[in-house]
Formats: C-alpha cells, structure tokens, sequence
C-alpha cells in the first residue's frame, strides 16, 4: 500500500516537473513570440495590453491577454487559445486583425503553442479594459477579415526545406514562425498582405524597417554570423546598432533568445535572396551637396561618429558600412537626426547611448546634404536625400507620429 | 499635511559621485534604495546635446549647472570677530546641482591622496616633532592608505582613469608618479596625448630633477567598458569640461558610469527636484527614523528608512546634520564640538604665467585634466625639516581650456579694453602657458562651519555660515611653491614671467575652487570626529555621511578620487558588516 502510495506520488511529482517544464518552455515561445512587446502598455502591467498600434488602417489597441476573466481572456480554453494564434479567430467567431500576427504564428507547432497557453496560464490576471479599435473604415468591419484571409492567409504548418541543415531550418522556423520579422520588414499591400519578396525591407510607423536578406550592404551579407548573433543579443554590432521599434524587439526578445537560436536565425537570413531591385546611385564626391555634408558632418558629428565614420565599440554607432544607412529609404536615417534616438539596453550592453536631436540645428537642406553625405562616403552608396524627404519627416514628428 | 511613506532599507540624499555609488553598491547587496535629489532630472542625449554643450555663455559666465543661490545661499567671513553676510551669487566655489551633482560639471582629476595624509598628525608629528604642527588642528583619519588601496582601484576603473602608474605593488615607475602610494595594478586606460605646453613643461621639470608624470584624468584617452559593462567614448578633447557636462561621453560622470546600469534596477528609485528638509530622529535620539522632503509642488513627505545616508556636496551634509541636530555642534573658543570642525579649501596660488614668442600652443586642444604634473614638493614628498610649513601642492602644467570668452591673457600692463588689448590677446594667446600649485589646505582652531544666527533659507532654515582664512602655515607653503616654480619657469626663458602669491584674506566673490573639505570628519576619537572610520556618524548609527566632508585636512590634490574611494569603503562596511549587525562598528 505505502509503496503504491509512493509510486503514486512520484508520477504526481514527475507530472508537476512536467508541467514545470512545460511553463518555462512556454515563456521561451512568449519570448521568441514578443508577445509581451505588444501587449504590455508603456508603463502597464505585462500582457494587460492597451498599447495602440499605428497601421496605415487606423490605430488598433493590443488586448488584454491575461487570465482575468472578464477583460483577459480567462474564459478562453486551450483550444480557443490555439485557434486565435494559428487562425486569427477569437472565441465566438471574431476575426482578429492581422496586427495579431497569425499568418506568422500559424507557422508553430501544436506543442509549442501548448506550452505558450501554459505559460499564460500562469500569468497573473489584471482587470484591465482595452478600449475598442479606432479603425477607418472599412477595416473597421472586422466580418471582412473573413474574406482578407481567404485572399492573402494561407493556414499552413511549418514545413522544413530537406535539403537544408537543421540550423537553417530552425532559423527558418523561428524567422517566419514565432519571430515574425516579416511583419516590420518585409513590404506590405495597401490591405497589409505581403507585397514585395520577404524581408527586403518595409516602412512603418515613421521608421523604415531595413533589408535583413542575404543581400551585401543593405542586408546582412556583410555580415558574419556572430554579427547577427551579437546584433540580436546585444542590440549592437560593428555594422548598426538597434533603434526605434527595433530596440524594443532587441530588449523584450532576441536579447533573451538562447544562442543557438540566435545562430540559426542568422544562418538562414543570411541565405535568404535580396531585393531585386537595382543598386542605388552613388553621389561623387564634388557634387555641391556632398562638399556641404562633409562640413556640416565635421562641424556636428565627428566628435562621436569620427573623421571616418568608424563610431566606436557599444558607444557611438558606426557610420561607414551601416546596413541602416544605405537603405533606399532615408527614413529612419532622417528621423533619428532631426529627433535624436536612444540606444537600446540590454544585459549585455547597458549603455543605452542616446543621439541628440539636431531639428533644432539645421533645417531641411542642411540636413538633406548632411545625410547624402554620410549616405555616400567610406564606401557607403545609397543617393541622395531630398530637401523633401527632411521636410516631410519634420513635418510628420511635428504631427506626433 | 505631510504623507508618510511606506519603508525604504535605504534612503539616499543626493544623487551624485557618492550617492550614485551608494545606491549601485546597496542594491546589489539586495536593499530597496531610494534617493531624493534636489535638483532635475539630467541625461547626455536630453540635457547634455553635443550641439549646444559647448555654450560658454550659457553654462560658464551664466552658470547653468550649477546650484543657485536662491535655492540655497551660504554666509561668510574670514574670522570670528567679523560679521558674515550672504552672498549674491556662489563665486569661490560653484556647487552642483541636479543628478550627477557637481560630478557633472568636474573637470575630471582622479587623484590618490598619499598613504601620509591619512595619518597626517601621526606622520608629521613623528618626523618633525610636536611643535611644528602645534599651530594646526590635525587628525588622522583612522583609516589608512593600504584599507583603502582597493576602493581607490575600484573607484579608477569605474571611471575608465586615464593615467601611468608610478608605484606598482611598490615598484616604483619611471613616467609615473614616483611619489604616490603602491597601487595593485595600471591604469585602465594610458594617459592622453600630451599637448604642447605639458610636453615644455615636463621637459623643464626633468633638467631640474624633479619627476613629472602625465595626470590621472577622467576624460578618457581611449573607449572603455567599465566594471558594470558601461561603454565611454575616447575624449575629443574640445575643452569643455570643467563647468560643463560631458556631451561626448568621455568624462566619467553618474550618468557615463553607474547611472546606465542603477535606474533600470527595481530595487531602485531616483525621486528628482525633492528637496530633504531634515533628518527625524527616534525619541532615544540614537537612531535615525526618517527624512522629511518636500517636492516641487510644495507637499511634505515623511520617508522613513532603516539606514539614512547623507550624499550631497560636503558643505550641505554638515548642514543637514546641524539643521536636525545630529552631534555636538563645533565651537571655536574651545575647540570642542565634531560638527563644522576641521573645514578646510584649497590653497591656490603660487601660479606661474609665461609668455613666449613665436609658439601654436592651442590651448583649445584641451581636456579637463590633461596636462603634465609634479608632486615633488606636495604632501611630505619632500622634506621639510628646514622650512617653516608643512604641506605642499601638486603642479600641473596643461590645457583645460582655451574657451572664447574665459581665456585670453595679455602681458602685464595691457589695457583692459580696446584695440590694444585686441591686438595683445591676438599675439598671446598661441602663446601663453601657465602651471599653479593645487595647495594643501590645513586645519585651525578658527575655520570651521555652523548654522547663520540671521540669515535663513526659503524653508525658513539658517543658511550655513563658512568661517575661514588660510592659515599662515598654509601661506607659507603656497610662497614657497611660487619660488620654486618660478626658478622651473625661468628656465624656460619666456619673454615675461609672472608670479603669483597667496595673500590672507579669502575672498568669497572670485572662483577659486570647488574643493571645500572637512566640517563632517571621520577619525578614531569621537571627541575630535563627527564620523567614525566607516563614515557612520558617532552619535546616529543608522547613518552614513559620505563625500569629502570626512577629509580631516584636504591634500595638495583635487578630492573627487578620495570622495570616491571613500564611498566604496563605506558601502563595503555597510554590506558586509552594517547588516549583518547593525548598530554602532566601531565601540567607543
């Protein structure tokens, strides 16, 4: 009898490891889902949502996602849960919104959605009302979801490439799955399916999300694998370093992703095929815009980013060899000078260097001629940028977007 | 209505060098630390732009940084029989304000006081005899050198300190400073490139025997990454350092070294523009209980905490102590009393000006503490048996600026104005380069620090009233450096040589110095000391007062090195002695 009893207690104990295991299991796919990043409001309690997303559709509020049963989603059965992430459907037949990325999560598999409801399942519940999406319409009529599924969402399991290696595999899984990096970085349709060739880059809310192929410059062909790797973990490499929307991916999930993971994501961007689209211009050096940048660069930028634009390790970005810099879009580039950006902060790397906002400093052309400038020297080669482009820019920041 | 607040295990006033240290220590050691700072709120990228830093207008003439007066004023006099009065506007010295506090606006001299300064009495009464130093009030510090090697180390490589070793594990080094006391390992990083003015000066020091050594700098020769895994850049040495905030990241400061890594901990929290009013005491009057504040709106808290520590600049920890009557206040006529005792400056002057002909000396390639020194005639690096003084000061010859508005010298008997003077700034600014002792600065009976019985502040509290003179002692000194360098500086043959002395009667109006000691010191006799070795006041155990209130007499050498050292000496005792048993560490 005592020895049934005992049998008995060590399945239950062997059972409650499991679970145990499963939970940590689950919060690593939270991580590598950043789930947290977009339903946690700034300053809010985790998962209780209430972050607002600008989409060219209108601004769309992150739910709550945790067990509280009446604004949570505590009510929700393992099975709800499953269907939501994989098939964007709530419950009762509400179609989510691709902001919810579940043609990407479609791509995990039933076990690690499992141990993902696991681990939500622990989540503390908060009373927490997410007020109501403010999308334009007709988007805001989420019954025509129903039909942007069947055009665009294919319901599909991930399903390896047999000629490549694990790793690849892995890195493609995690890419295209959990990771969703295509959500920011591959080009999106004015209905928001994907438009151009994957991960070729994308511009949303106000930054412009890189190239991150295979691609030398503008993607990370340049790049080793241990670039990735330490870009990832750290949010700094020799060729950028991580800000906007990007710091927040850095902080909240690639830097808590484990090595291995981080290796394979790498491997497999970096065999990923660039954009096709044609190299860009270079600007020569006697142009009258370049020969304004370089004194505008001496005069405000050298003391950091340095006479060659080598910037300096986990402190002040490089400049030359940039991926960020040499997009076609200067986007990114622009905002980051005229409203001065922060450095993301990681474990690794703590610093959280800031870029101060130089708006007040120089105007529209100044800036445009600084920019081509730093676009276009130590063997950068991108074009120029526009009086136009600034103006728009300082514009749109003005507006508070 | 005053709200009280829940708990905290440690409650901070101020948050600069020691408070920043402090609190990076304690939370580590697992306590939830608070602190209350006065000031703002400050960061590089928001408060510190590279694109408007270098306003000399706006942070050196009109003082931005800096504490104003009307926030808080001081009185002074020169001695006891004498009226002190307020003043309009802080000259002598300039105090922080805000995050980072006056680490912000220093210009970066990371010095190790001698292992003798810490025994200073002992010392020199063993070498010279009794009488010698009878005119002095001097303590030893009940701590030595050697206790304190490894928090000096740890203070450098927080800062990243730029510098050459001249004493390694008592080997002593060529190049270095062959005077200072053994240290267990170099410099993080090598000292910065040498301008042209130090390279002459160096020179010169050589052919007359003495040892000139590159100076122990904050403002970084090459990019680092400190203990806490935070990044500084290499300095671009544009010279504007001393009254201005780093915009480069290359000068140590709170926020380029401990602040990265302490406002992200959750043990943590900074709460900005709060100003402590005072110390609350338990009934028993041995412990403290709590700290009122008052925040920018006008509302009053109570935050009560199990260890209270007192990090402001020097001067306005000893104020806080006799604003909530914490020890026995000093008095002058009996020389009994630890609170204000022993407040002691910095005896400038035996500075040496040359100008030459036909030199690019570029004073703008510069760096708060670049620049070539000499130690051969600071502390008792050299022998005074045959003088009348004791002391010393450290020389140093660099560029810490060449700013536009600050900096234009003229050869003696320009007019102060017009053309003439136009064309002589021209000519002499390439070509003028100039070295002063930083001067030790010794304590008596008559200097010493107390509460204003007339004048108060806008909280109705008596403003602090600094009663000091330099002592003859320290004239004495400071005259016999002129002499010294005058004789290194004619044998420079510049076409004019001029020098400068010391003279009685300390002027509160023109900048001197920020370096203002003592008022809270630590010793071993709580009959002579307001701190005991550990910086735990004598009377309240629960609290700590940091910063260099606690120098019993300020060296020949700018303090922030030693300030800082004493900060993680105190966080050491704190966490490894303090909690474990807390109460009084040293029995009386």
């Amino acid at each position: 009898m005592k020895s049934a009893l005992a049998a008995l207690m060590l399945v239950a104990l062997a059972g409650a490891a499991q679970a145990q295991n499963q939970v940590a299991a689950g919060r690593y796919q939270a991580i590598l889902a950043d789930c947290e990043g977009c339903h946690t409001a700034p300053g809010g309690k985790p998962f209780a949502g209430g972050l607002v997303l600008q989409t060219p559709f209108g601004n769309m509020a992150v739910p709550n996602i945790t067990q509280d049963r009446v604004t949570g989603i505590g009510t929700w059965s393992e099975t709800d849960f499953r269907r939501a992430v994989r098939e964007g459907i709530a419950p009762g037949g509400k179609r989510l919104y691709p902001g919810m990325p579940y043609p990407y999560y479609a791509r995990m598999s039933d076990a690690d959605v499992s141990s993902l409801w696991a681990y939500l399942e622990t989540v503390a519940p908060v009373r927490h009302a997410v007020q109501a999406d403010q999308l334009r319409f007709p988007f805001n009529i989420r019954s025509l979801m129903a039909a942007w599924n069947f055009l665009y969402f294919k319901q599909a399991d991930f399903k390896p490439t047999l000629d490549k290696s694990a790793e690849w595999n892995r890195g493609a899984y995690l890419v295209t799955g959990a990771g969703h990096c295509g959500a920011c970085h591959t080009a999106k349709s004015l209905l928001g399916a994907d438009r151009a060739a994957a991960l070729t880059g994308d511009s949303l809310q106000g930054w412009f999300a890189p190239e991150i192929t295979g691609a030398k410059s503008r993607g990370v062909g340049d790049w080793s694998v241990g670039d990735v790797v330490t870009y990832l973990k750290t949010g700094w490499s020799a060729h950028g370093v991580a800000s906007g929307p990007m710091s927040d991916v850095v902080e909240r999930s690639t830097s808590e992703m484990n090595d291995g993971d981080l290796k394979a994501i790498a491997v497999y961007l970096k065999d990923q095929p660039a954009a096709k689209e044609p190299p860009l211009p270079s600007v020569a050096r006697d142009d009258p815009a370049m020969r304004t940048g370089a004194v505008l660069y001496q005069n405000n930028c050298v003391g950091c980013h340095g006479w060659e634009g080598k910037g300096e390790k986990l402190i002040f970005p490089p400049l030359a060899g940039n991926a960020v810099l040499v997009q076609p879009s200067a986007e990114s580039l622009i905002r980051v000078v005229l409203a001065g950006a922060q450095a993301v902060a990681t474990k690794a790397a703590p610093t959280e260097p800031s870029m101060p906002s130089f708006a007040w400093k120089l105007n529209d052309r100044q800036l445009a001629d600084l920019l081509t400038y730093i676009r276009n020297s130590w063997g950068n080669q991108a074009g120029a940028v526009s009086e136009k482009d600034v103006a728009k820019t300082r514009a749109s920041l003005r507006g508070g977007t | 209505m005053t709200k009280l607040l829940p708990r905290k295990d440690v409650v901070i006033m101020g948050l600069g060098w020691t408070g920043a240290i402090m609190a990076q220590e304690l939370t580590d050691a697992g306590l939830d630390v608070v602190a209350i700072e006065r000031g703002p709120w400050r960061d590089t990228g928001t408060d510190f732009n590279i694109g408007y830093m270098q306003d000399e207008l706006r942070y050196s003439v009109r003082k931005e940084l800096f504490l104003s007066p009307v926030l808080e004023a001081m009185t002074m006099r020169n001695s006891t029989d004498q009226t002190a009065l307020p003043m309009r506007d802080y000259g002598s010295f300039l105090p922080g304000y805000g995050v980072g506090g006056a680490g912000v606006h220093w210009n970066g001299y990371v010095w190790r006081f001698f292992p003798t300064d810490f025994q200073l009495k002992t010392h020199l009464t063993q070498r010279y005899g009794a009488r010698r130093v009878s005119e002095l009030q001097l303590e030893d510090w009940g701590v030595s050198y050697d206790e304190l090697e490894h928090c000096f180390d740890q203070f450098e490589y927080l800062c990243g300190t730029s510098g050459k070793a001249g004493n390694l594990k008592g080997q002593t080094i060529d190049g270095g400073n062959v005077f200072e006391g053994p240290r267990s390992r170099e410099y993080p990083t090598p000292p910065l490139k040498m301008p042209y003015v130090s390279v002459l000066f160096a020179e010169a020091a050589k052919n007359m025997g003495l040892h000139p050594f590159p100076a122990p700098a904050a403002n970084l020769s090459q990019p680092y990454v400190n203990p806490l895994g935070v990044a500084m850049g290499q300095c671009s040495y544009c010279g504007f350092c001393e009254r201005f905030a780093c915009a480069n990241y290359s000068k140590a400061m709170p926020q380029t070294t401990v602040l990265p890594v302490l406002m992200k901990k959750r043990n943590f929290e900074a709460r900005t523009e709060c100003e402590v009013l005072k110390i609350n005491l338990h009934p028993d009057g041995k412990t403290a209980k709590s700290v009122t504040y008052v925040d920018r709106a006008g509302q009053e808290y109570e935050q009560p905490g199990d260890i209270i520590l007192l990090c402001g600049y020097g001067l306005m920890n000893v104020r806080m102590m006799l604003l909530s009557g914490i020890g026995k206040p000093y008095d002058p006529a009996t020389g009994t009393g630890t609170v204000g005792r022993n407040y002691c400056y910095q005896t400038q002057g035996g500075g040496v000006r040359l100008i030459f002909e036909g030199k690019h000396f570029n004073p703008f390639i510069a760096a708060g503490a670049l620049g070539s020194t000499i130690d051969d005639f600071n502390g008792d690096a050299f022998d005074h048996s045959n003088l009348d003084f004791v002391g010393g000061g450290g020389v140093s010859c660099g560029t810490s600026n060449g700013r536009p508005i600050g900096y234009h010298p003229t050869p003696e008997g320009t007019p102060r104005w017009g053309s003439k003077w136009k064309k002589a700034v021209a000519e002499t600014y390439q070509n003028t380069m100039a070295f002063g002792a930083q001067g030790s600065s010794y304590p008596v009976r008559g200097n010493y620090l107390d509460l204003d019985p007339t004048y108060k502040d806008r909280f109705g509290r008596p403003l602090l009233r600094v009663t000091f003179d330099f002592p003859d002692n320290d004239l004495r000194m400071s005259n016999y450096i002129s002499d010294q360098l005058a004789k290194l500086g004619r044998s420079m043959n510049p076409k004019e040589l001029t020098v400068s002395h010391a003279r009685k009667g300390w002027n509160s109006v023109p900048y001197q110095t920020t370096h203002n000691t003592g008022g809270a010191t630590m010793g071993a006799n709580p009959k002579t000391s307001a701190v005991n070795r550990y910086l735990q006041s004598w009377d309240v155990s629960n609290l700590f007062v940091l910063g260099a209130s606690a120098f019993q007499q300020n060296a020949g050498k700018n303090p922030t090195g030693t300030v800082g050292a004493l900060a993680y000496w105190t966080a050491e005792a704190i966490r490894d002695r303090y909690l474990k048993k807390p109460g009084a560490l040293v029995q009386t």
